[in-house]
């Protein structure tokens, strides 16, 4: 009886026809329009990417005839691994390698510390307010419209005064402090988003400072970790200015080790080479936005919302 | 007896802006006492300096016969309930009832104990591993106050708890928690402002308003015999009826407009005669007839007839005064019918209009 019902009614709803307004034709003014657009764009930023890695899949001979956009007709590697360990800088002939290699030992412990004394600030920002914390604020936010130029010199005099001038531990401080200002407000915007019912549910509850921030804070967090994170990564990993003025070229960071290659005036311009170590530089930041993109997406809009 | 709670003289600024001024309570062992008032009025405040979640700037605070004034909110014995229910997000309901007690270093076959006595209590057995975001707004209330119960303590702390909840939740949760407390015999503060919760809940209300307990009293002492303008305004729905006058013949007679209101039987002080006077009415203490009333009485007339179910509502014009009266169904009156009022002055409150205070 059922059944009967339900083809019946079906019948008629197809002896109705569908309702609703017209569909729209997928190919409309406003979608050509739209989509013509997006794909103009697209073009315009993923044409250099092309261009560089044909280039870089090219044998010098191939480069010279100077057909830029067409792909290799004998593709090699060699460029590639020329650039990775053999191109030279200087005395040093191990190519990008050691950059790269330099440049995780300085984003490593730089986004790890920066991250967690940035977190913990935001937290007592918000949550544990003392006399002046927002004048506190206030200052370290100013921080963050000073161009670096400016403290350059000054931050070199600090380190040799610290001993530590030119070494890892160094550069490592520098980025630690120059992160401060925004991964401080990103993290005490997203902690002032938390109901703070919380925070005094903790507190009757006898959890102390750091109780509160490990076992509530933390675990509600997670998004905006990720937002920091790729924030630093990146920054730090594409950061040139401090490499180049507070290391020496034992540990050069990647951007710079990338600079004097391409740069270096003897010899032939080898734009395979040059092209391979580009992309091999860019390789860390479009990785790290590829795995956590939706991530960071998500932290955004977390913050936006809720704050 | 030791009280529970004594509130000495508790002063609290932030910055130039007084927010508490020179409070005191004693809450007897026990006792439900409920902080009445508008928005803004301090209660929750008053209530986050008991917890001490707020520091003072003045005075003293004793919990169980220990000055608690300085104490970290953990170490004074309260248990607290949110609005908002304030439960851990990421954990199950069983670690949010454990997590106060881990931090106080309970061994886990006591926690185990108390989270059961806990959840019996509260018939929250089945929830006990689900996390917060799959329960429903009366489940989650019931955690929170479980937070509060296995944490064995004396005194109950409710930050309006049943704000966040529909009506119906609200009336069945309000049962629980006062058969909660006839149970346990804690004592028990709790912030709102709703008045049927207070008038329900209470042992003692404490009407507050502007950081100043304007009455604290029990229930009905503050509904029949409000002590000013505003406790008699604030309670009651609708609102007590205000008639501007004076009082005359040597403090016998209310002169309202062209109308002189005996006031025999009035209970109160020497009423005197006093140039601006108010004489307050709750809108069932008025009687209404259309034929002359003997008594006490005022000429009206119906404007608007209200229905509400089990009684209904008149609301009528008098001498150029607005006027509700509360009549059973069947006395319903079509509008325009011109009435005598009956007041009862027995249960009528006079106030002086300048000072505000009862007479």
């Amino acid at each position: 009886m059922a059944d009967v019902s339900v083809v019946s009614s079906a019948s008629s709803a197809a002896m109705t026809g569908p309702r609703g307004a017209k569909p729209k034709r997928a190919m409309n003014p406003r979608n050509i329009m739209l989509y013509g657009i997006l794909i103009v764009v697209c073009v315009y930023y993923l044409l250099p990417l092309w261009v560089m890695v044909m280039t870089s899949l090219k044998g010098m001979p191939e480069v010279r005839l100077g057909n830029i956009f067409s792909p290799p007709v004998e593709i090699t590697f060699q460029p590639w691994v020329k650039a990775w360990s053999e191109a030279c800088t200087g005395l040093n002939c191990d190519g990008l390698s050691r950059g790269f290699w330099n440049s995780v030992m300085i984003t490593v412990p730089s986004v790890i510390v920066s991250i967690a004394i940035a977190s913990v600030n935001g937290y007592a920002l918000i949550n544990w307010k003392f006399k002046g914390s927002d004048i506190f604020f206030t200052i370290l936010i100013f921080g963050s419209f000073i161009p670096y130029q400016i403290m350059l010199y000054p931050i070199v005099i600090l380190l040799r005064e610290a001993g530590i001038y030119g070494t890892l531990w160094g550069l490592i401080v520098v980025h630690t402090i120059f992160g401060m200002p925004i991964l401080t407000l990103l993290f005490r915007n997203y902690f002032s988003s938390i109901p703070e019912e919380l925070f005094k549910a903790a507190r009757v509850d006898g959890a102390g400072f750091w109780g509160i921030y490990f076992r509530i804070m933390l675990p509600m967090s997670l998004p905006i970790f990720v937002v920091a994170l790729i924030l630093q990564v990146t920054g730090i990993w594409n950061d040139f200015l401090f490499g180049v003025v507070f290391t020496k070229p034992d540990i050069y960071p990647m951007t710079v080790q990338l600079n004097n290659i391409v740069n270096s005036v003897q010899g032939v311009k080898e734009y395979n080479v040059n092209m391979a170590a580009t992309v091999l530089t860019g390789l860390v930041p479009l990785i790290v936005y590829f795995v956590s993109g939706k991530l960071f997406v998500r932290g955004i809009a977390a913050g936006a919302v809720k704050g | 007896m030791v009280n529970s709670i004594e509130v000495k003289d508790l002063t609290l600024n932030f910055g130039s802006v007084s927010v508490l001024k020179n409070m005191n309570i004693d809450v007897a062992e026990g006792e439900f006492v409920v902080l009445l008032g508008p928005s803004g009025c301090g209660k929750s405040t008053l209530l986050n300096c008991l917890a001490g979640l707020l520091d003072i700037t003045d005075g003293q605070i004793w919990i169980k016969g220990k000055n608690v004034t300085w104490s970290e909110p953990s170490e004074r014995g309260i248990g607290m309930v949110f609005q908002s229910y304030a439960l851990y997000p990421q954990m199950t309901v069983r670690g949010n009832l454990s997590f106060g007690l881990k931090n106080a270093k309970v061994p886990q076959a006591e926690i185990d104990k108390r989270i059961a006595r806990a959840a019996e209590i509260l018939q929250i057995q089945p929830l006990l591993d689900r996390k917060p975001a799959a329960l429903s707004g009366g489940q989650r209330q019931r955690v929170a106050i479980g937070r509060a119960l296995v944490r064995d303590v004396d005194v109950f702390l409710f930050d309006e708890p049943l704000s966040n909840l529909d009506a119906k939740l609200r009336s069945e949760l309000r049962v629980e928690i006062k058969r909660l407390h006839n149970a346990l015999g804690n004592t028990m503060v709790y912030v709102t402002h709703d008045q049927i919760e207070a008038l329900t809940l209470a042992d003692r209300i404490a009407v507050m308003k502007g950081g100043v307990i304007q009455q604290l009293a029990a229930p009905l002492e503050i509904y029949n015999r409000p002590s000013n303008l505003f406790v008699a305004g604030f309670l009651g729905s609708p609102s007590m009826n205000f008639l501007k006058g004076r009082t005359v013949d040597g403090g016998r007679a209310f002169q309202f407009g062209s109308m002189k209101i005996d006031l025999a039987g009035y209970q109160g002080g020497a009423v005197l005669e006093r140039d601006d006077a108010i004489l307050g009415v709750r809108p069932e203490h008025i009687a209404v007839s259309t034929s002359p009333i003997a008594g006490p009485s005022i000429p009206a007339e119906v404007e608007i007839d209200e229905h509400l179910g089990a009684d209904s509502l008149l609301w009528l014009k008098a001498e150029g005064a607005n006027m509700s009266v509360r009549v059973p169904v069947e006395g319903r009156l079509p509008a325009g019918t011109k009435v005598h009022l009956g007041l009862d002055i027995a249960k009528a409150s006079l106030f002086d209009a300048k000072t505000e205070q009862r007479i």
